[in-house]
Order: structure tokens, then C-alpha cells, then sequence
């Protein structure tokens, strides 16, 4: 049996609310975690395979060009190895998120220094890493390559905005503010390096890797193989962050599947640190100008955000910065456009957050120059500027919480709404201040199927190739289940991360949560109607609680010794269209700056958000508590640095790509706005994977402006930036 | 990680016998060289395991001074009673470096020895002199954020990134060193590691076949002593600049000045002029900048750092304005 809902219309009526166990919503703690801090929980690269073979990326040492030759010869001498991998479909990079086709083929043809293009395979990893280092390769390399995003012309990308008059608005209005910001390149830096294991029994291939999006990764996986998707096999039950770089299949899965394809033995391929920056896809650096105009009121009449960022000829990827400028604040007066550079670093792809992770930030703080021009309180001003409509294409808001998330958020954090002017608290060599941003991040839902079981025990089981990436998603589909079931946590098994379950909508894009549970909500629901039959009730009159019906039969009776079964069918419908759909928040930061060196340390952060129905305080807290990390990150330290003569990433490990570290990350504060929406999905959940982290970096810098007086354009704001912006 | 020979010497002397072989290395806590072996950086034909000769204590010698062997870790060094209470500026130095982990493993002899964080040289695929004599300097025309703007040469701006070294170098520490032939010699601190010049493969006096046995510093010294240490991220950073002070005050002027600067140089920068610029003079803005003038009169950026010569001025004018209670 099957439940399928594309969802067309909002669903207000809560169904969730009326259920009766009272799982759902609290702070159940991660079904898994026990396994993952003991160790047991097996990551990609952890499964014990009999004769498994050691597989090492090589990687390109020039910029551009080709492989004309690679001598085998040089490394099958050497003690252990036992094969150099050298097929055209190995990929030269990886595929970009929901892309569910190969990625370019084949690795010879190099578009960046460090990009994969072959394999050294051994019976041990250090043999096959010594032989990687050892392998001769000959190039035809091409010259006049492009590094620099800046120095050469640009692509116009569709999907601008031209609306009115904006340099009219700008000449004309009491207030206006002309700013360009820069930020630099992100890395995911994911903890778990990006790994795989791939087993070939002739005619089918398992491959254990470490993905966010099964649904896709085994279309791209496929293609890239020229394989039926139907004799591949993917697992990837445990994901050690990802963060968008395990969105699409990676160049060490298809490579460990094309060496154990050509080896007959399971092949075994995990990145190295340094390759794991060096060859996933970066976050790529970006240029804003913001234009806004405002009256006296400080209403905005124009608002004008164009931007520039760069790929590799050829990748679709533009880091879409413009996002939630669309719709966030008003101004009939607009302006919005973006340019891609093509550049030969590595790929730009997706990183936690991708647009408003950078976009937001950048706006947030020519926000608050305006404020400042205006002479208006920064969140005053936001709340003058909260748009009833989608500013440009009139659609309606589904729900909208930005007013309540500025107001909650300054209310927590104790914001002082008074006149505000850089330098009024000095504790001794530091310069103490406050600085607050918007949050917003658009809202995304996928295609997505799982299979909920009532086992005949009174237990249930929940099986989808969804991905738990770290964020909680074994445990608030056993929440979701045991609500509409009325089942303990405990009483639910959810099986995650196999391409042998109904096919989930993947990680990515902070949509896997309500896509996902709407699924394993319909499956419920069709459930409740066998069992709502079987005990003479209306559905919507059925009320289950620790595995029985409230006042009568318990659920092992009503199942009579046979397991049922439903697979729910859960798709986006047109609503999508008919309104616009975000999670909003608010970003409240206080700083110290030292008025000798520079450095900046975050004192405290409050982050207020709204994200439709909560499903789980603790891990949704995890989330947001993260997303302001890297606010964190983002404001002060995360840049990747590329070399300017042959465009290679020079900072690649975690020593010298500097992550916030426990002292960089005072206490943070979390506050949820209560909010269901309805039009986002049917069980009125947002996502809230990336809202923690779309803005928060402007806080911190407008806060930086508060404490010393230096306005500083570009991210991260490192000592020698702050300084050089900083007043005598 | 290329095959090698792992010796483990069981006391100094056998040690000295095995380092004499061809192409081979100590390995104490390992924390730097394994890093460097498996990127190949570092190829050695044999690692002589070094942490079972003893030398790891920590002891008062009879001058009044103190002892700190090879092997002692850089955790007891930093909590020992005595680094605390006569030496704190080495306590602090050495507690701002790397993690309580790394801390754990991290010897004497191996911090003293750690090698450049610059990219370049860690990146087997580009130029580096330090690491291949004669490729080209990947740094001076690239990515110099971390480099040295003081010493440099044409052939190499890599800094030492350490700390501990620092402190001992305005500590006017000395280094004790054995040949393979048992030959004892010593080097003040502030002579141990060198500047790049033509050789920047050459990171110190070490000789091939010479092992440091220990560090001896001085009977204690009156005064304030401060380790300050200037980085993007509050933990888990190299120095972008980093000063290791005593001062000590007679009155209102200034009686001993004995400064070192870390992530300036290719070496702990020791500049003795700096603190004759200082000593009987009365604290302040106009003599700090004096002495910021002194210390940076031959400074010269790469474009990407040139923001350290400033920063180090800044951060001498906090230090001393901490050191001698000078307000600014
Ligand atoms: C991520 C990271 C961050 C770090 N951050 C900092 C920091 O902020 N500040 C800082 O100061 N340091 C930092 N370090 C460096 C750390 O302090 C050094 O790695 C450590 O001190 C090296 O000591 P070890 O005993 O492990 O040396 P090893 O790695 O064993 O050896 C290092 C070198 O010293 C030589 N050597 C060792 N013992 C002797 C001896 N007795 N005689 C002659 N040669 C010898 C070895 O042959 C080798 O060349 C960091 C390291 C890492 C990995
Ligand atoms: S600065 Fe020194 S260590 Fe760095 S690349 Fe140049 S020669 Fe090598």
C-alpha cells in the first residue's frame, strides 16, 4: 500500500498537535549517539571487507590541460602496489547537489591544480601513498590560465531583477548607502574525510560510502560507471558532516568502484585531509555591492544587490547570494544581478548554507550603515522594512517571523534600543560593543518515500535511503512515527542510508527534515486508517498512546500476529508557486576588539529563529548552535587562500584553515519562535540546518563597528583588516 | 609514508651511535615529524626513537638556574613548580602553543627543532628552498600571509612558528647539545636557529649526527614577564606575531628590557638594541614607538604580510604599556 500527497494547498490543520503521545517537539536525545561516541556506529571507510585493496587519489600538478601519459611502470615495481587506475570514467571532480547525472568525465583533463586524475591501488594505504607521490605524469599544460576572479570578464547569470528606477530612488532619497563587501572562499571541513569502499561480485556493486544524497548519488554513481542503477547498491548509514560537499557523488566513490570493477576485489579509497580540502568543492569567494535608498522614515524606496562570484568554465554552480535579497525587505526601487567569473580554482559547489551564508552577512551589515545614516535603531529598522508581499513578484508569504524573532531575540539578549555610536565601553585594552543581523534562509522540500512498518510486536520500523548527516534525523523520524503511532522512541527502529529502501529526498539544502517526516507522516496516516478500522473508530477520532489505543485494544491485538506495512509518497505540489516560503531569525552579538591588535573575540550570541513546527528542541538547538559557529568562523577566521601563480588551495588542513575552535565559541543563545506552517509542508515543519548561519557573520562585524569604529568591507575580519579599518 | 628503520635508543650514547647513520632522524613526541613524513617533506632512511634515553627531567642546577632535559614534555615543563614561580614567561609561552594534546607528546628538543608552517614548504607539489634546495620560493611571490618580514632573504621568508623558543630566547636560555662521538657542545638560545641567508635548508646549528640533550636557563631574573601572542582564532594558531617580555622597573624608568618576537623572523628575534633603547627611560607612548622604530628599522613586507610591521608595533606598545603600567 502506498500514501502519496503532493502537497498543492497548505495544511493547517496540525494533525501533529492532536496526537498523543508527546514525543514529538521534545528533546529526545539522538536514537544513534550511544554508537557514534562509542565508536560502533560504522562510518564509510570503517567497514572490515576480506582482501580489500588500498586505493590513493593522484592528484594533477598543473592548473589546466591534459594527461598525455601516466607511467604505470613507475609505481607497479614498488613493494605492495598493485594497480594504477587510469580509466575514463573516473571524474574529475564531483557532481554538484541533486546534478543526478555524471559528473565531468574523464579526470585526464585537468581544470584545477589538485584535481584527481588517476588511482595508485595497494595492498596497504601507506604503500599506495607512497606510490601516489611516486607516479610519473606527463601534462600538456595550457598557459594563460585565469586564477584571479577579478581579472577577468564575467558571465551575466539569468534570474536578475530590474524594477523601477534604482539610480533615481538613490539620487533622490534623504538617506542611501553604496557599499561593496567581499568574502572569501569556504571549505566544508568536514570532520570525516570523504571516503568509500566498493565491492563487485561480477554483476552487482555495493559501495559504502560516505553521501548525503543517495537518491541522486546512485543516478550519478551509475551513469558515471555505465552501469544499471538497479545492479548498484549504496550505503551510507553514518555521515561524519558533510555540509555540502557529500551532496554528490565524489571523485574517491566513483574511483573505488571502478578499481574494484577492474581488481575483483573490494577497493577501499578515503581522501586525505589535505586532499579533502584540495578536492571538494569550495564556497566560492564573492563581491556585493549593495545600493539602498531610504526616506526620512528609513523605509527602504530602493534596494539594489548585484554580486560576482566564480566557478570553472563549464560547472552550473554560481553561489546564489541573491537569494533571500529577493524578498527580505521592501523597496519598490530594485535592483538585483549577479555575474559568475570563470576561473581555474577548484569546483564551487555547495557549502552549508550556500547564498545566504555569504550573501546574508554582507547585507546585514550595509543595513546597518544604513541604520546608522538614518539614525535609526538597527532592528527598528528592520522592522519598518518587513515586506507584506514578496517585494517583487507579489506572491504572499506562507508565514512570516521575522517581527517576533527581532523582537524575541533583542528581548533575550538584552538589546539596548538607545542611540548607538562606535567606542562607549573600554575595559582595558578592549573595545566592547554589540551588533545585530537578520536571519533568513529560503525554503526547500524534496520528492520523498519511506516505508513505515507496525510489526506485529508492537514495534515499528521506518526504512528510507534518507541520510542522517550528524543533524538528527534517526531520531526525529522515530519522534514523528511514534507520535502519529503512539509509540515510545524506543518502540521505533529507523533504517537510514541503504538505496534498497524507498528513496528519501537526501541531506541537503535544510529540506531533508520536512520532506522526509512528511513521508513517514503519510505512511503513518495510512496506518492509523487500517488500525482505525480495526477498532471501529474514525481516523481522525483514533488516539494511540504506548502502543494502544487510549481506553482499549493495544496495537499487538489489533495487528493479530501480521505485520503492516505503508510506503509514504510525499512530492512538493504548486504550492511552491503560490507562495514564498523562508525561515527567518535574528542574530544578536556582543564583542570585544583589541584596541592594540585587533582581535576580535565574540563575548556572547543570541540567535531567535522561526522554522515551522520544532521536532526535536535538541537536536534543532544542535543545529542552530552550529549554524552560529560558523557565523563565528565565517565573521573571523574562514578563508581559503589560493596561491596566485598556479591557483592551488595553499591552506589545506585544519591547522591552517581555521574553524572556530572551543574558545572562539562563547555560550550561545537559542531562542525558538513558535511557528507552524502550513504551506511549507504537511507537517508545518521549515528546516533549520542552515538558518543558524545566515546573517550571524554580520552581527559579529556590525558588532566589530560598535565596539572600535572600524567598518570593515571585507570577511573574515581578521586582525590586519579590523586594524587597518580602525580609527586612531 | 615511505619505508624507514626504526631504532629505539636505550640511553645518549646509543642514540649518538645511531644518528650517525646515513639519512637518519630522531623522533621524540613525533607531533611535528610524522606530519612531515607522511606528506614526504621529510624522508628520513631511519627514525631513532629517542624517548627512552631519560633527559626528561626538570631540575635546579647549581648556579641557581634550571634544567629542562630534551624529553621533557611540554606539558610538565609548563606546569613544573619552578617554571611557574621563576619563569613564567616560558609557563605562558608554552601553554599558548598548539593543544593540550599536541602539549602531552611535544619535547623540548622537538619544539626547539619544529619545522616552517609555511604552505610551501609542507606542499611537495610546489618550489620551496627550504625543503628542495634550489626550486624557487613558492612563498615571496604567493601566499606570504604567515612569513617573516625581519632576516629575510631573497631565498627564503619562512618563520620559526614557535613558542616556546620565544621565552627562552629572552630568558637568554642555552642549548645542550652531543655528537655522535659523544663531543659536548652548547649554543645560546638566541644563537640556535638561524636566519635563511643562502641556506634556508639549514633551519638551525644543529650538525647532521647531533642530538640536544637539554636546555639550561639562568638564575631567575627580577621583573614582569609576559608572553604575548597575536592570532585570527584564540587557541590552536601560529603567532602572527607573538612577544615574550621581561621588564623590570627601577622607580618610574625602566631597568631591564629583555624582549624576543616570534612570527617576525626565521629565527625568535632577538635584538638587543631594542632594549637599550628602553632601559633607563621612562615608560611611554613616544618610547615605545623608539623602540618599535629600532626593532623594525630593516622590516620589510611581501604584500601579504605587510600588516605584521604595524601589528608588531602595536603589540610591543601593549606589552609594554602592560609590563611597566604606561598608559596609552
Ligand atoms: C596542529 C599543530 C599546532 C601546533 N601549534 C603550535 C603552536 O601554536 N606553537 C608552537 O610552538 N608549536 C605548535 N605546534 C608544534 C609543536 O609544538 C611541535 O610539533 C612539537 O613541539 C614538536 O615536538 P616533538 O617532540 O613532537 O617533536 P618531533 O616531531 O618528534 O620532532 C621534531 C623535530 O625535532 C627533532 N628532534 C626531536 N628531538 C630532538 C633532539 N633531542 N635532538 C635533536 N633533534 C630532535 C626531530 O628529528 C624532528 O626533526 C603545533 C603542532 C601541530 C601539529
Ligand atoms: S618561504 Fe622558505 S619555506 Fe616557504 S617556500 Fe619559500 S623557501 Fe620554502
Amino acid at each position: 500500500m502506498s500514501a502519496y500527497l503532493k502537497q498543492d494547498e497548505p495544511d493547517n490543520v496540525n494533525r501533529l498537535d492532536h496526537m498523543r503521545q508527546g514525543v514529538l517537539g521534545t528533546d529526545a536525545s539522538r536514537i544513534e549517539g550511544l554508537l557514534k561516541v562509542t565508536g560502533t556506529a560504522p562510518y564509510a571507510a570503517e567497514y572490515q571487507l576480506d582482501d580489500c585493496l588500498e586505493g590513493v587519489l593522484v592528484t594533477a600538478t598543473i592548473s589546466k590541460g591534459e594527461v598525455t601519459a601516466i607511467d604505470a611502470d613507475s609505481v607497479l615495481s614498488m613493494p605492495g602496489v598493485v594497480a594504477v587506475i587510469d580509466d575514463p570514467s573516473l571524474t574529475a571532480r564531483a557532481a554538484q547537489g541533486t546534478a543526478g547525472e555524471a559528473p565531468a568525465q574523464p579526470a585526464r583533463e585537468v581544470g584545477y591544480f589538485g584535481q584527481p586524475i588517476a588511482l595508485v591501488v595497494a595492498e596497504s594505504f601507506e604503500q599506495a601513498r607512497d606510490a601516489s607521490k611516486h607516479l610519473k605524469v606527463s601534462y600538456r599544460a595550457d598557459d594563460d590560465v585565469a586564477f584571479d576572479p577579478e581579472a577577468v570578464e564575467a558571465e551575466p547569470q539569468d534570474g536578475a531583477t530590474s524594477q523601477g528606477d534604482l539610480a533615481h530612488a538613490m539620487k533622490e532619497a534623504p538617506f542611501s548607502v553604496d557599499v561593496t563587501y567581499t568574502t572569501e572562499g569556504h571549505s566544508s571541513a568536514a570532520m570525516e574525510p570523504h571516503a568509500a569502499i566498493a565491492q563487485w561480485d561480477g554483476d552487482t556493486l555495493t559501495v559504502y560510502a560516505s553521501l548525503q544524497m543517495l537518491n541522486y548519488n546512485i543516478s550519478e554513481l551509475a551513469d558515471s560507471l555505465g552501469l544499471d542503477e538497479d545492479k548498484l547498491r549504496l550505503v551510507s548509514r553514518y555521515v561524519g558532516g558533510g555540509f555540502g560537499s557529500k551532496l554528490g557523488v565524489s571523485e574517491e566513490t566513483v574511483a573505488a568502484s571502478v578499481a574494484a570493477m577492474e581488481l575483483g576485489r573490494p577497493v577501499r579509497v578515503a581522501m586525505l585531509r589535505q586532499q579533502v580540502l584540495q578536492c571538494i568543492m569550495r564556497r566560492s569567494e564573492t563581491r556585493q555591492r549593495f545600493r539602498l535608498a531610504a526616506g526620512e522614515d528609513g523605509k527602504l524606496t530602493g534596494f539594489g544587490h548585484e554580486a560576482r562570484v566564480s566557478n570553472l568554465p563549464g560547472e552550473s554552480f554560481a553561489e546564489p547570494v541573491l537569494q533571500s535579497s529577493h524578498f527580505l525587505y521592501a523597496g519598490e526601487n530594485r535592483e538585483l544581478s549577479m555575474e559568475v567569473a570563470r576561473i581555474h580554482r577548484m569546483t564551487a559547489g555547495s557549502v552549508r548554507a550556500p547564498g545566504e551564508a555569504v550573501g546574508m552577512p554582507a547585507l546585514e551589515c550595509a543595513m546597518d550603515v544604513l541604520a546608522e545614516k538614518c539614525g535609526l535603531d538597527p532592528v527598528e529598522l528592520r522592522l519598518r522594512n518587513i515586506p507584506d508581499r514578496h517585494p517583487a513578484n507579489g506572491t504572499p508569504f506562507s508565514s512570516h517571523k521575522l517581527a517576533e524573532c527581532l523582537k524575541q531575540g533583542a528581548e533575550a539578549f538584552g538589546w539596548d534600543s538607545g542611540p548607538r555610536s562606535p567606542r562607549h565601553t573600554r575595559e582595558g585594552e578592549w573595545w566592547v560593543g554589540t551588533g545585530m543581523a537578520s536571519a533568513a534562509r529560503v525554503h526547500n522540500v524534496g520528492e520523498a518515500k519511506a516505508r513505515v512498518t507496525l510489526k506485529a510486536d508492537g514495534t515499528a520500523l521506518v526504512e528510507t535511503d534518507m541520510t542522517d548527516i550528524g543533524t538528527g534525523t534517526y531520531t526525529i523520524l522515530a519522534q514523528t512515527v511514534g507520535e502519529m503511532l503512539g509509540l515510545p522512541v524506543a518502540k521505533v527502529l529507523v533504517e537510514l542510508g541503504d538505496t534498497h529502501h524507498p528513496r528519501g529526498p537526501g541531506s541537503g539544502g535544510s529540506w531533508g527534515a520536512a520532506s522526509i517526516c512528511s513521508a513517514a507522516y503519510l505512511a503513518c496516516l495510512a496506518l492509523r486508517e487500517t488500525l482505525a478500522k480495526r477498532a471501529d473508530v474514525a481516523e481522525e477520532k483514533l488516539e494511540l498512546k504506548d502502543g494502544a489505543v487510549v481506553g482499549g485494544a493495544s496495537l499487538i491485538d489489533l495487528l493479530d500476529g501480521r505485520d503492516l506495512a505503508e510506503e509514504g509518497h510525499y512530492e512538493p505540489g504548486d504550492i511552491a508557486d503560490d507562495f514564498t516560503a523562508s525561515g527567518f531569525g535574528a542574530f544578536f552579538a556582543r564583542v570585544r576588539v583589541n584596541r592594540f591588535t585587533g582581535e576580535t573575540r565574540v563575548e556572547h550570541m543570541t540567535g531567535a529563529f522561526g522554522f515551522g513546527r520544532v521536532l526535536n528542541t535538541k537536536t534543532a538547538r544542535s543545529q542552530c548552535l552550529g549554524g552560529m559557529t560558523w557565523s563565528i568562523g565565517a565573521a573571523l577566521t574562514e578563508a581559503m587562500l589560493f596561491d596566485p601563480v598556479d591557483g592551488h588551495l595553499a591552506n589545506c588542513d585544519l591547522a591552517e584553515y581555521h574553524v572556530p575552535v572551543n574558545r572562539d565559541v562563547p555560550d550561545l543563545d537559542v531562542v525558538f519562535v513558535e511557528e507552524r506552517d502550513g504551506a511549507a509542508s504537511p507537517i508545518q515543519a521549515k528546516g533549520i540546518g542552515e538558518l543558524g548561519m545566515c546573517g550571524g557573520a554580520g552581527a559579529i562585524a556590525n558588532a566589530i563597528y560598535n565596539a572600535c569604529g572600524a567598518r570593515v568591507f571585507e570577511f573574515p575580519m581578521t586582525p590586519d583588516k579590523v586594524l587597518a579599518a580602525m580609527p586612531d | 609514508m615511505r619505508p624507514f628503520d626504526y631504532q629505539r635508543a636505550e640511553g645518549i650514547d646509543h642514540a649518538g651511535q645511531l644518528i650517525a647513520a646515513e639519512n637518519a632522524v630522531a623522533i621524540a613526541g613525533g607531533t611535528n615529524l610524522l606530519d612531515l613524513m607522511k606528506l614526504q617533506v621529510e624522508t628520513p632512511q631511519t627514525l631513532v626513537d629517542v624517548n627512552r634515553i631519560g633527559h626528561a627531567e626538570i631540575e635546579d642546577s647549581d648556579d641557581g638556574g634550571l634544567w629542562i632535559g630534551a624529553l621533557a614534555t611540554n606539558t610538565d615543563t609548563a606546569v613544573h613548580p619552578r617554571v611557574k614561580a621563576d619563569y613564567p614567561v616560558l609557563a605562558r609561552a608554552i601553554l599558548a602553543g598548539a593543544t593540550q594534546q599536541l602539549r602531552n607528546r611535544a619535547t623540548t628538543g622537538g619544539n626547539l627543532c619544529q619545522r616552517t608552517r609555511c604552505y610551501y614548504f609542507t606542499n611537495i607539489d610546489q618550489p620551496c628552498n627550504k625543503r628542495d634546495p634550489g626550486s624557487g620560493c613558492g612563498a615571496i611571490d604567493g601566499i606570504a600571509r604567515l612569513h617573516a618580514v625581519l632576516g629575510t632573504s631573497d631565498q627564503c621568508i619562512a618563520t620559526y612558528p614557535g613558542d616556546m623558543a620565544v621565552a627562552l630566547s629572552a630568558l637568554d636560555a642555552t642549548v645542550h647539545i652531543t655528537s655522535a662521538h659523544g663531543k659536548a657542545r652548547t649554543v645560546p638560545v638566541r644563537d640556535f636557529h638561524r636566519l635563511p641567508g643562502h641556506t634556508p635548508w639549514k633551519d638551525n646549528v644543529l650538525e647532521p649526527g647531533e642530538l640536544i640533550t637539554g636546555v639550561s636557563l639562568p638564575a631567575p631574573v627580577e621583573g614582569t614577564q609576559i608572553y604575548r601572542k597575536v592570532r585570527e582564532r584564540s587557541s590552536y594558531a601560529f603567532a602572527l606575531c607573538s612577544i615574550a617580555a621581561i621588564v623590570e622597573m627601577d622607580g618610574d624608568k625602566i631597568a631591564r628590557a629583555d624582549l624576543a618576537f616570534g612570527g617576525l623572523a626565521h629565527k625568535p628575534w632577538h635584538d638587543p638594541e631594542v632594549g637599550e633603547v628602553l632601559v633607563g627611560q621612562k615608560p611611554g607612548a613616544k618610547l615605545f614607538d623608539k623602540a618599535a622604530d629600532v626593532l623594525l628599522r630593516d622590516a620589510r613586507g611581501y604584500g601579504e604580510n605587510d600588516f605584521k610591521i604595524p601589528l608588531a608595533r602595536r603589540t610591543l606598545a601593549a606589552v609594554l604599556a602592560e609590563a611597566t603600567g604606561a598608559e596609552l
